[in-house]
Formats: structure tokens, sequence, C-alpha cells
């Protein structure tokens, strides 16, 4: 299937990936309203809002795990949501990271397996992934950890763990979902202060979902999803 | 701030020269407003006046800073009950966002736009603090933290007004 164009105006602002105009429901609960946006090549974005504002839905829309009724979404010149899901799949698996709330780890597997995951399922032989998983552990301050699995961990670094696993594959986009919902604030501030560098390190683009100001602050820009549109924040706020 | 109890908590660790009061309190306390030396010497003659600090004897050489301060017993009672008692816990309603948004509510001109704009002002700010947590030492983050969650405190508000601007819109029209 050929990529279609963009529509006029989109590739020109120079994004990589973008939703426009978005509509998605639950039943008969609208949860997304036409909500746009767009977020630029290495740019860290956060979505904030309140609790049941959308904000989750436009990144699982974003992410191409949830379908649009309508609207469009746009990754580097390639409309996501009319792809066949196999495609879909595979761009999720060979771009795509992914960091959540709970850091989602298979139980049975170690830590350093969880990380190779998204290695192991791109195609990469175990011995290589599990080389490159484990230079991960020391640079988030995970040395010794490798061989325990999630229940002998810490909340902070099982999330870690998940960071990991998110930026192993290099994705061109990092998707995160509150992902230190559930830490304390300075296990919270480590784990920001990981996902933010070592996704600005590689030249990851990361499209963060928080309600938390603090977390926020580390993005370079906010938008505000509310009532499933997005408000755009003034970039530059003349303070009186 | 209080001036003259934070100077006599930074006497209580040893005698110290007015010029080397001045550095330490700049350096930990008065990063973005220094403190002249005039009122580093004004305030050192009052403690010294209330017996709460001993000047010393008057060293040799030229220039003010010749003599040498030491805290007194009634000086070290009033630093420890000054730390030992907490600052007032006052909710600061009447502050300049909560004239702001119940003026424009009053006005008819709108509250949410203003809300916004403010938001965006605070992150902002949070965003350099995050930054200067980032960059700077370990004082540097124990202040920028302090903002930070100020800051935070006053986004809640912010969010938990814009979403209530419909009923305190009918009440300040009442």
């Amino acid at each position: 299937m050929s990529a279609a164009k963009p529509p006029a105006g989109l590739g020109n602002r120079g994004c990589l990936i973008e939703a426009r105009d978005v509509v998605r429901s639950f039943g008969e609960t609208p949860a997304l309203r036409g909500a746009s946006v767009s977020v630029a090549p290495g740019e860290v974005l956060a979505i904030m809002g309140p609790s049941g504002s959308g904000k989750s839905t436009l990144l699982h829309c974003l992410a191409g795990i949830l379908l649009p009724g309508s609207g469009e979404i746009w990754f580097d010149g390639r409309r996501l949501d009319t792809m066949r899901e196999e495609e879909r799949s595979a761009l999720r698996r060979d771009h795509f990271g992914f960091v959540f709330q709970f850091g989602q780890l298979v139980p049975e597997l170690s830590a350093e397996e969880n990380v190779a995951l998204p290695l192991l399922l791109g195609g990469v032989r175990r011995t290589e992934a599990l080389h490159e998983a484990r230079t991960w552990f020391e640079r988030l301050g995970l040395a010794g950890t490798e061989q325990h699995r999630s229940g002998e961990m810490s909340g902070g670094q099982a999330q870690r763990v998940a960071l990991a696993r998110g930026l192993v594959a290099r994705p061109r986009v990092l998707f995160a979902d509150e992902p230190t919902g559930s830490l304390d604030s300075l296990t919270g501030e480590l784990v920001m202060e990981l996902l933010v560098g070592a996704s600005r390190e590689q030249g990851t683009t990361v499209v963060l979902v928080t309600h938390e100001a603090r977390v926020a602050a580390y993005a370079d820009r906010e938008v505000i999803v509310r009532d499933g549109k997005v408000t755009a924040l003034a970039a530059d706020p003349v303070v009186t | 701030m209080s001036v003259p109890l934070t100077l006599l908590g930074l006497l209580e660790r040893e005698p110290s020269h007015g010029y080397d009061l001045k550095r330490d309190y700049d350096a930990y306390f008065g990063r973005d407003k220094p403190l002249p030396f005039g009122q580093v010497y004004a305030t050192l003659a009052r403690l010294a006046r209330d017996g709460k600090v001993m000047p010393g004897e008057i060293e040799p050489g030229a220039g003010p800073d010749r003599k040498r301060y030491a805290i007194t017993e009634v000086g070290r009672s009033e630093v420890e009950a000054w730390l030992s008692e907490p600052v007032e816990a006052e909710p600061h309603l009447q502050t300049v966002l909560f004239v702001k948004v119940v003026l424009s509510l009053m006005l008819g001109r709108s509250a949410e736009r203003y809300l916004d704009t403010q938001r965006a002002a605070h992150l902002q700010r949070m965003r350099e603090l995050t930054e200067l947590k980032r960059m700077g030492g370990s004082i540097d983050a124990l202040l920028a933290d302090h903002g930070l969650f100020h800051l935070e405190a006053d986004l809640r508000w912010i969010d938990l007004t814009a979403a209530r601007l419909y009923s305190l819109a009918e009440a300040v029209e009442a």
C-alpha cells in the first residue's frame, strides 16, 4: 500500500506525528470531540487535562492502539488510521515505544528479558538482544537487578525497567501514559529525569500524558485536553 | 524572610564579621536579592543593642569590617524559638490571581482565557525551575522544589477554578 500524501499544511510544519480533528467514542460516551495536535521530531510534548478529559484516549489514538471514529492520524507522512492492522502493528513495533503507569512487566521474565522483549519481537537474536538490554541497567542505575523478576523490584526499579524496555529499540516516538502515576515524588522525578534524558540523547520524540504539572514541567511544551478537545497554551505568556 | 533572625542563626555557627555573614546569607538565602552591606551592619547594631549579639574588640586594620560578632544566650534562645515555630499557614486568597478571576467574571470578560494564560506562565516558570534543578546543585534543587510545589498548588487551584467557572459566574452575578 503506498502512503498517501498528508493533507496540505501538515508536512510543512515539520511534525512527526499528528492527530487531526479526531473523534472517538466509547459506546454512547464521547471521549474525543475533534481533537487536533501535532508533535515535532525530537520534541517532548506533555498532554495534560483532568481525569476523563480524553488525554489517554488521544495518546492511544496517536499511537495507533485505538482507531478514531473520524479524523486522521499521521505519522511521518503516513496515514496511520487507514493502514491495515498488520501494517500498523509492525509500525508500532518498529517505531514506537511505550511506558505505562504500572510498569506492566511480564512477571515470568527476568528484568533483562523484559527489556530485551521489543528487540526479540523485532527479530534480533537472543544473545544480541540481551547484550543490548544489559547496557541499559547501568545507565538507569539498575545494575544488579538484571535477573530479578518484577515481584522482586521496587515500584521505581520496575518503572525504570519499563522505561528501558520502551527505549531499547531506539523508537522514533516514546508514548508515556502517566509514567510516574504510581511513584512517590522523588522516585517519579528520577524516572522523568531518565526518561527525558535518554530520549533526548537518542533523539526520540516523547508524547507524555500526565495530570501532574511537576511532571509536565520536564516537557518542551504542554497542551491541555478539555472535554475531548485540545487547547494549546500560549507559547510565550506575558506575565503581568 | 526575617533577616535579623537569619543572621542570628548564621552567627550561632560561629562568631563572624559582617562581610562573612553577608556572603553566607547571599549564597544560601538571598540569591535573587543580595543583602546590602548597610542592612547587615544596621541589623547587627540593633541585635547588639538588644543584647542578642556581642561585638568583639575592634581589630586592627582598615575598613568598617573590623568587628567580629558573637551570638549571646538571649540570641540563641530567640533562634531556638523561631526555628521551632511553624510559619502561619494562611490561605492567600486575596492574591492577584483571585482578584483577576473574580473581576473578570464581574466584568463579563473571559476568566477562562485569563486562567489559561496564567497556567501557561506557571508552567513556563516550572520548566525553568526544573531546568535549574537538573543543572544546579542540591541547594538550587531545594530552592527550586519550594517554588515548584507552590506553583503546583496554584495550578491545582487554577484547574479547580476553571472547572467551576460556570457556577462562580452565577455567584458573582447574583
